[in-house]
Order: C-alpha cells, then sequence, then structure tokens
C-alpha cells in the first residue's frame, strides 16, 4: 500500500509499504477514506520530536471503513464507516476509567523511553514517533486500530467525511482549550495560534458562552478566518501590534480571563526573544521555544487560566514563574482525551452548532503528501488545512 | 523503607519464616568463602587509588600526546584518534574509581575490560606485521599491561570480596513495582499459579509444577543456551505476598518475592517485585551478564508492565515498531512487517 514515511527532516515521501496486519486479538485494519496533515505533525517534519526513524508512517487524523477485524473487537463490523481518536487508549487502565485517554497506562509499548525524558509516560497515539509508541500512522491507505473496540466512533450515514473527519484530533482538541478556561458567562478568552486547533478554540469559546474571544496570529488569511467563521470579536496581528500592550488596551488593563496557547514549541515572535529562543534551540541548550506561553502568562488577569494546548516536546527556559505564582494563576494542560469528547461533539455537528469544514483550505491526493508538509509548513497559498485522499 | 524481604519474615508464620530468612542473603555467599582484604595484606583500596591516578595520568598523556605515547609502546603509525580514545577510557575509569568511594569494584572492572582492550589491539598490531610496529618495545608494553592487568584483577577482587560489603558483586538483585488495576485477592491468584509467567516474562521458556509448592522452570540463556532449575515456595500469605527460591543444584541461584498492596480508595493494586539472581562464575559472571543486559532493571519493569497489560487488557500491547509488545527487541521502522 502506499504510505506517508517520514525520512527526515523535511524530507517527507510516500512509500510503497507492506500492509498492516492484526497484531493483537482487539485490532481493527481500517481503509483511508480521507487523512488530514495536523499542525504536530509539523514538529516532526521540522524534525522537533526526538526518537523518529526513517520509515516511520506518519498521520494520526484520519477515517474510513473498517475491513478487517480482530477476533475481541465486536461492536464493529466490516463495512463500517469509523472516525479514529488519535490517543490509543484501551478502556481498562485507571487513566482510562477516569476518562483521561490521552494518559492510557497501556496502549504505549515504548513508555519506557518516555518516562525517562517526562517522569511518567502518556498514552500511544498513531504516526507520532517511537516514545509514543512506534504506531504506524493514518496518512496511508490502509491502518492497523489497536483497542478498536474503544476508540473509533461510527459515523452517521450520509455524513461526508469532512464533516467529521476533525473529531479526530482539532475539533476535540480545540474544544478541550476551550473547556480548560472554565469559561462563565461576560468572561473574555485571547487564543494565540490561528491555525485550525486555534480556529476550533475559538469556535469552541463561543460554544461554551465566552463574550469577547480575541484572536492573535500573524497571518492575515488565518486571521479573518477567525473573525469570519470562528467568531473571534477581536483580532490581533502580533508583528503590527504589541500583544501585551494590545489586550490590556482592550480589556481595560486587567487582562483576559483566560488565555489559550495554541502555538507550541514552534512560536515565532518578532524582536530578540525570538532570536534567543532559536539560538539556545540550535545549540540544544532548550528543546521548546516558550514565546507564547510566557506572553500568555503575563497577559493572563490576575487569578486566570491559562490552557495550553499546543505541543510541548522537553525543556523550556526563562518561564515567568513569578508572575504565575504571585498572581495566582492555574495553568491546564493535556494530549486531547479525544474519546470523552467524540459523541457530544458528533451531536453538536448534527445539531448544526458547527460546520468543522469550515477550516480546510486544501484538498490534495495522498500521492502529493509531501507538497502539502512542505506547503502547511511555510504557509504557502493561504494553507490552513490539507485533507488528503487516497 | 522496609524491604520486601524484611516484610517477608515479619509477616509469614514461623516455619515459613525459617526457610524464608535463610534465603534472604545473597545465594551465592552460601557457595564460596568470603574472604576479607585485610586478610591478603594489602588494603585494595589504596590500590585501587593508585591504578586510579595512574588511570589519568596515563589517560592525559594519551589525549594530550598521543603519537608519543603510541612510540613508546612500538606502534607508529597508529591513528592518534584511536589513542586518544583509549585515554578518554582511561579517564573515564580513573575518575569512576574516584567517584566509586571506598569500594571501586565496578570501577576496577572496567579498568580489567580495558586493559583486555588494549592487549587486543597490541596484539593485533603485532599479528599484523604492521609497519613502524617495533618488536622489542611491542613486547614491553604488552608485558606491561599483562602485568597492570593482573594488578588490576587481583585489586577488583579484592575489593569483591570485601566482607563488609553489603552487596557483594557477585549476584544481581532488582526492585520493581506497578499499579494494576485489580484486587489483591486477582493479582494473588494470578502470581501463585507459577505456570503464568512465561506469559509476561520474556527470558522464561516454561514453568512446569511439579508439586504444592515446587515447580520447574526452564529459561532462556545467552546465544541459544537453555538453563534450568527447581523452585519451591518459600514464603505464601495469601492476597498479600509469595517468595520463592530455586533449589539446591540450580543452573542459575535465584529467588524472587511480589507483594500486593491494595492503593486507598479502591484505585488499584501495588505490585511490589525483588528478584535476585547469581550468574555463574562469579563476579566475572556478574560483570558479563551487565555487559549483556544492560539494565536488569528495565527487564523487570518490562516483565511488570507485560503482566499489567495482560491483566487489564487481555494481551500484550503490540505495535507497528514493537510487533512482539515492549522489550529488549530492536525498534524497527512503524510500518507493517514485509510478509
Amino acid at each position: 500500500m502506499k504510505a506517508t514515511c517520514w525520512h527526515g527532516k523535511r524530507d517527507m515521501r510516500v512509500d510503497d509499504v507492506p500492509d498492516p496486519k492484526i497484531l493483537n486479538r482487539r485490532d481493527a485494519i481500517v481503509r483511508v477514506t480521507s487523512t488530514a496533515i495536523c499542525g504536530s505533525d509539523l514538529h516532526l517534519y521540522n524534525g522537533f520530536i526526538p526518537t523518529m526513524m526513517k520509515g516511520d508512517i506518519l498521520g494520526h487524523e484520519f477515517m474510513g471503513e473498517v475491513v478487517e477485524t480482530g477476533p475481541d473487537v465486536r461492536n464493529l463490523h466490516v463495512g463500517d464507516r469509523v472516525v479514529v481518536p488519535f490517543p490509543i487508549a484501551c478502556g481498562a487502565c485507571l487513566a482510562c476509567e477516569a476518562q483521561m485517554f490521552s494518559l492510557c497506562e497501556n496502549s504505549n509499548p515504548n513508555a519506557w523511553i518516555a518516562e525517562n525524558l517526562m517522569g511518567h509516560p502518556p498514552a500511544g497515539v498513531f504516526g507520532y514517533s517511537h516514545m509514543m509508541g512506534g504506531f504506524a500512522g493514518g496518512q496511508a491507505e490502509y491502518v492497523r486500530v489497536p483497542f478498536a473496540d474503544v476508540g473509533p466512533l461510527k459515523v452517521p450515514d450520509g455524513m461526508p467525511d469532512e464533516k467529521v473527519l476533525f473529531l479526530s484530533d482539532i475539533f476535540p482538541t480545540g474544544y478541550m482549550a476551550a473547556e480548560m478556561c472554565g469559561i462563565k458567562p461576560g468572561d473574555t478568552i485571547a487564543i494565540w495560534g490561528c491555525g485550525p486547533v486555534g480556529q476550533f478554540a475559538i469556535a469552541s469559546a463561543k460554544m461554551l458562552g465566552a463574550e469577547r474571544i480575541i484572536a492573535i496570529d500573524r497571518f492575515a488569511e488565518r486571521l479573518a478566518m477567525a473573525a469570519d467563521k470562528a467568531g473571534a470579536t477581536d483580532t490581533i496581528d502580533y508583528q503590527a501590534q504589541d500583544v501585551l500592550d494590545a489586550l490590556k488596551d482592550m480589556t481595560g488593563g486587567v487582562g483576559p480571563d483566560a488565555c489559550i496557547d495554541a502555538v507550541g514549541t514552534e512560536a515565532h515572535a518578532p524582536g530578540v526573544l525570538y532570536a534567543y529562543d532559536r539560538f539556545k534551540q540550535a545549540l540544544m541548550l532548550e528543546s521548546d521555544r516558550p514565546l507564547v506561553l510566557r506572553q500568555a502568562i503575563m497577559a493572563c488577569r490576575n487569578g486566570g487560566t491559562v490552557s495550553v494546548v499546543g505541543v510541548y516536546g522537553g525543556f523550556i527556559d526563562k518561564f515567568p514563574m513569578g508572575s504565575f505564582m504571585n498572581r495566582s494563576l492555574t495553568m491546564k494542560t493535556g494530549q486531547c482525551h479525544v474519546h470523552r469528547y467524540m459523541k457530544p461533539l458528533l451531536a453538536r455537528i448534527e445539531n448544526g452548532d458547527i460546520d468543522p469544514s469550515f477550516v480546510v483550505t486544501h484538498r490534495m491526493k495522498l500521492d502529493e503528501a509531501a507538497e502539502g508538509y512542505a506547503m502547511f509548513s511555510k504557509k504557502q497559498d493561504d494553507c490552513v488545512k490539507v485533507v488528503l485522499t487516497p | 523503607m522496609q524491604t520486601l524481604a524484611t516484610r517477608a519474615t515479619a509477616r509469614t508464620q514461623s516455619p515459613q519464616r525459617r526457610t524464608f530468612e535463610a534465603s534472604t542473603p545473597t545465594v551465592a555467599r552460601a557457595n564460596r568463602p568470603d574472604r576479607d582484604v585485610t586478610t591478603v595484606g594489602v588494603d585494595a583500596t589504596r590500590l585501587a587509588r593508585a591504578l586510579g591516578w595512574f588511570s589519568l595520568s596515563l589517560g592525559i598523556a594519551e589525549v594530550l600526546a598521543p603519537r608519543f605515547v603510541a612510540r613508546l609502546a612500538g606502534v607508529r603509525h597508529v591513528r592518534p584518534g584511536l589513542v586518544r580514545l583509549c585515554g578518554i577510557r582511561e579517564i573515564a575509569s580513573g575518575m569512576m574509581i574516584f567517584g566509586q568511594g571506598k569500594k571501586p569494584r565496578a570501577a576496577m572492572w572496567s579498568r580489567v575490560a580495558g586493559d583486555a582492550m588494549d592487549i587486543g589491539t597490541l596484539a593485533a598490531v603485532a599479528s599484523a606485521g604492521a609497519p613502524g610496529a617495533r618488536k622489542g618495545a611491542l613486547a614491553f608494553a604488552t608485558a606491561n599491561v599483562l602485568g597492570v592487568t593482573a594488578l588490576d584483577v587481583y585489586c577488583a577482587q579484592a575489593l569483591g570480596h570485601d566482607r563488609t560489603d553489603s552487596a557483594p558483586g557477585t549476584s544481581i538483585r532488582m526492585e520493581r513495582s506497578v499499579v494494576v488495576n485489580r484486587s489483591p485477592e486477582e493479582l494473588y491468584q494470578f502470581w501463585h499459579d507459577f505456570t503464568n509467567f512465561p506469559r509476561f516474562m520474556l527470558h522464561l521458556e516454561s514453568v512446569r509444577r511439579t508439586g504444592e509448592r515446587t515447580s520447574h522452570w526452564i529459561a532462556r540463556g545467552p546465544a541459544g543456551t537453555r538453563v534450568e532449575w527447581d523452585s519451591e515456595i518459600t514464603a505464601d500469605t495469601a492476597n498479600e505476598l509469595i517468595a520463592w527460591r530455586s533449589q539446591e543444584g540450580a543452573d542459575v541461584d535465584n529467588s524472587g518475592i511480589v507483594a500486593f498492596e491494595p492503593r486507598p480508595g479502591g484505585r488499584g493494586t501495588i505490585v511490589r517485585v525483588e528478584i535476585e539472581y547469581t550468574p555463574p562464575g562469579g563476579a566475572a559472571g556478574a560483570l558479563v551478564a551487565r555487559l549483556f543486559n544492560a539494565s536488569p532493571e528495565q527487564q523487570v519493569y518490562d516483565d511488570l508492565h507485560r503482566m499489567k497489560q495482560l491483566l487489564e487488557t487481555g494481551e500484550v500491547t503490540r505495535s507497528d515498531a514493537v510487533p512482539k509488545g515492549l522489550g529488549p527487541v530492536r525498534q524497527h521502522a512503524a510500518q507493517g512487517e514485509s510478509r
């Protein structure tokens, strides 16, 4: 079959690889009908995530048709259309029982690598390095889905792929970002990053009752999408304005009630700080560039919440702990516990509260995955979201 | 912290208690009489320090003046990079000796390993008749290295036999714990049936029951070999603790203890395991075992996590990169295996 394989930094190739096989009794094999390139795939593409190997199949946003099931999968049948959550979860451990699916204790056979790096290991994830389990991803014609009796959600007939595909990751991730803000009526929420996750965080903040939603980015087309499609009430172009000044100005000096970091490790910023972090990163003195995180903490109102869904991989520098501690801030974080949100968010799509396909800007064939990665990474042609079809 | 062994002795009834206490000290000690360092007349710690200074100075010379050192050893056309590498190794050995306190046993064995490499290098140069090799100087260098090797082995052994050291270098002991979302009762039942062990302990081929408290174990050894032994339960407290140990005549003396501790709030059970074994061949055997199995601790970690996966999900989790599940297998790319 054809699959999108990582061959090194900025070197993606669509290779001919062996078809996946059932390895566990609770596996299913899914024929992929739609898959997307995630912003977090760009961290792999740009070489910021350790423990990658040549030939690793990428892709954790995908959906398709069940073509084979292991003997212990009874809830799915050949021919079912399913969308698959990106974290792999067993449904039986204490983390799964507590609905913390992205922290499943059994789904990552390489948990020891992550444990050495992070203290405790998170769950396995499709197509996201060996540290996260070494699972082949879904930017392929077929994919093996472990614990298929727990994760995949059956899709109603007649609902087009693009409306439900993003239940695999970015819609629930954006929703969880907004949910972690504990939004109360009248709240002001600021969102750094108007990529796909940022767009869904904005849309979700609106659904959860935020009154003022401030979107921050540097690309005009993304800010326009945030305002016109997702529901942002204000926008800040961080290259044209000083973000902290602008936020103080907009909130009468108080600051937003909650700040969402939907950017993560590869943040950009104008000026000296960016050069400082880029330099330290190049020397491997820090693994992540916490430009947005610092700003979100400094901007947040006293006693407010900083919600982090942008992906970080390792260690950061110059964390403003004094500001964070003295002003009673709360930080909430996490890889999305997708399983928790799929059904309620499917209901919102069916109700017409939201049509997630608004983020799609480019539709390409699986064969063109390498071009898709390059375009998305460079944000060429106003690219926000690439959907690939085999 | 209370060790499992002391808890085992504290909790078990007296007949079992006696059996268990006998198994607690390192198995190796029963087989080999210990010699105190002082009885052989040389202070091993002082000797180790002298060898440590020797390592440091030789290493620094090799790094700073590789060509000069090579010429002294009778080797002219050797790459300075190789000599510098040897130098770095010497410096590391020296630093280890000073870093390991009064009993730098592992550091001394690392010096022995380094000596073996040096002898190998000199032998290779001599047998290849390499250009620029001066026979006389080469023989002199080899004799020197052999002499130092003898000193290193002596020192390492003397340190290893020191009775005051609570953990002689001959046995390997590992402790690990994991939380399993099952009751102590379920876990006790699973562990009490030793025939379950090969399902999660990868190095075991089979365990067969031979009596009420005894079983026969077959394990995979290095290079396709098999090792076998009979094992006996030495402590057994329902839903709390099981201990076992190999009987007389085992290929590899070993013992183990597992304890089950309910977590507060019904949040699963802490399973604590302590395993000890004595590779054949004394201290050198233990060193070889450590060289070939980089981390025995990792092996127990893997075993326990496979056990957790088995009990919580029914199977050992496999991924495309590790199709046999977690363990000492080389990762391959995260894609299907070719048929």
